[in-house]
């Protein structure tokens, strides 16, 4: 299988590898994924209280070179974002950021929910309400 | 060093120079028909092509008559088991394998149910090694075949052979083993071995591409097997088609070479192996897949845990290797073999097949260990599955968000 030159970049290069404490009222997690499809995706924000925009966020991910820089995009994308501009991101955006192919795509979907998981983690511990996400991704 | 480093030689060996030598005139100055009776030009060819029957029937322990030249080890395989189930039909329709032979082996006996046939395909133990029991008690009244690899291309692990031939004996059954991976390897006898049929292939050997044989027993019993190929009656009727005599003059030379080579190449090799093997398994929560003492000299297979199996391929790409799961284009689907052997899904897409060879030096078996070490740790580090580990949670009470 022959990578883009943006994932190669990620892969050997990954952005924002790290972890940020979960416990912390301001941090939001996304997990998703199962070791036995081959991909683990863990996203996690840091929002700003003052601002309310992400101050920094952090990866890990098991699987392909594909996961692997999706989640590592996902990060450079998100600091600076405001909740509402994070929500904007669509799976597609890194899809063409990445040069993925067609049997990669399932990567930046994985992207794309762990970042949703990860916003909707941090607005439950400020007391709001979840965003339901109504997208249909197959 | 050149790079990427070749450690696939389960997949093919490089030819050995010396092997190219000897090929080069039957091309084009002695490119006669062994079949020619007519001319020097056929009676050269003919005379190369019996020069290395006996350099092929001298390694293994046989006669020259006993070699069938086949385009390689998977004819070999389709010869043998359909072979045998046209030829001894009337005897009886029944075959027993394993489930962790080569594809060639296992679809031909697919082939044999789709024509009438009935095949057992027996589970080997987690080491990769049969139960002689279970051999012995899938064998019916039916039974006119077994089939068992010697060594298993995946993980190396050696059957025991004579035991297995002695089971087949002692029931009146004819005994086939592929040893595409073993011969060249370590010795092989086929009278002190009990084999009836053998496939096996040059280009596993530093031979060349396109040419293998299948031994087939002359004598107690004599053996037959209905030819595959129809046409002029080659091969003693077993397989039409003009001989490949480049190609048949490459595996003699190979063979003559890993005559003389074997045993010193065997203990270089596995002392390179276990180095490695050795090395890596240094590193946390890494296994050996299959067993170890009855394993080829130049194999290892090592599942590394908490990293994915696509990620770690390309994480290695300075080293040619074969990787436990077929990446093909759109599913990733675990090796059969270490599947069979009890593995869960995710070691099995985790390992690496390691196949060293005769080119191989110490200073490309250092670059390896450091080169799969240093992926390894990378992609560990950024893992979360390592990182829950070390944290001492259990990966199994996780409620995973599936897709």
């Amino acid at each position: 299988m022959a990578y883009s030159e943006k994932v190669i970049d990620h892969y050997q290069n990954p952005r924002n590898i790290g972890t940020l404490n979960k416990e912390s009222k301001m941090v939001g997690t996304g997990l998703v994924g199962a070791p036995e499809c081959g991909d683990v995706m863990r996203l996690q924000i840091e929002v700003d209280d003052a601002t309310g925009i992400i101050k920094d966020a952090k990866f890990k991910t098991f699987g392909c070179g594909s996961a692997i820089a999706s989640s590592s995009l996902a990060t450079e994308w998100l600091k600076g974002k405001t909740i509402e501009a994070a929500m904007e991101i669509d799976n597609m955006d890194i899809v063409e950021e990445l040069a993925l192919p067609p049997v990669k795509i399932h990567c930046s979907v994985l992207a794309e929910d762990a970042i949703k998981m990860a916003i909707n983690d941090y607005r439950v511990k400020q007391g709001l309400a979840p965003i339901e996400d109504n997208k249909k991704h197959y | 060093m050149n790079f990427p480093i070749y450690l696939d030689n389960n997949s093919t060996t490089p030819m050995d120079p010396r092997v190219l030598d000897a090929m080069l005139p039957y091309f084009n100055e002695k490119f006669g028909n062994a079949a020619s009776r007519n001319h020097s030009f056929g009676w050269n060819a003919e005379e190369a092509v019996d020069y290395a029957r006996e350099q092929v029937g001298r390694l293994i322990g046989c006669t020259s008559k006993e070699i069938i030249f086949t385009s390689g080890a998977t004819e070999a395989n389709n010869l043998a088991i359909k072979g045998v189930f046209e030829m001894y039909g009337s005897q009886g329709n029944h075959m027993i394998t394993v489930s962790t032979e080569h594809k060639a082996t296992l679809d031909a006996c697919k082939k044999v149910e789709k024509m009438g046939g009935e095949v057992t395909y027996l589970s080997p133990n987690e080491d990769g090694l049969i139960n002689l029991s279970d051999l012995e008690s899938a064998i019916t009244d039916k039974t006119i075949l077994i089939t068992i690899m010697y060594g298993n291309n995946e993980i190396g692990v050696i059957q025991d052979i004579k035991a297995i031939s002695a089971i087949a004996k002692k029931n009146g059954i004819l005994f086939h083993t592929d040893a595409t991976q073993t011969v060249g390897k370590i010795p092989v006898d086929v009278i002190a071995d009990g084999i009836d049929l053998m496939s096996f292939t040059a280009h596993k050997m530093y031979g060349p591409k396109g040419v293998g044989a299948l031994y087939v027993r002359r004598k107690n019993p004599r053996v037959k097997v209905t030819s595959q190929m129809d046409g002029g009656g080659h091969e003693r009727g077993m397989r039409s088609g003009t001989l490949n005599v480049p190609g048949i003059v490459g595996f003699g030379k190979a063979c003559e070479i890993a005559q003389n080579e074997m045993d010193g190449e065997a203990v270089r090799l596995s002392a390179m192996r276990d180095r490695l093997e050795k090395e890596l398994l240094t590193i946390e929560e890494a296994y050996v897949n299959g067993n170890v003492q009855h394993r080829l000299p130049h194999v290892a297979n090592i599942s590394f845990k908490f990293v994915e199996g696509e990620g770690l391929m390309m994480g290695t790409k300075d080293i040619a290797v074969s990787s436990g799961s077929a990446c093909t284009s759109a599913s990733l689907e675990p090796s059969y073999v270490l599947k069979s052997l009890g593995l869960d899904d995710e070691l099995a897409h985790s390992s690496l097949r390691f196949g060293l060879g005769r080119f191989t030096t110490d200073e490309e078996i250092d670059f390896a260990i450091d080169h799969v070490k240093t992926a390894v740790n990378k992609l560990r580090d950024m893992s979360p599955l390592w990182e829950m580990f070390k944290e001492g949670i259990d990966l199994k009470t996780i409620e995973w968000a599936e897709h």
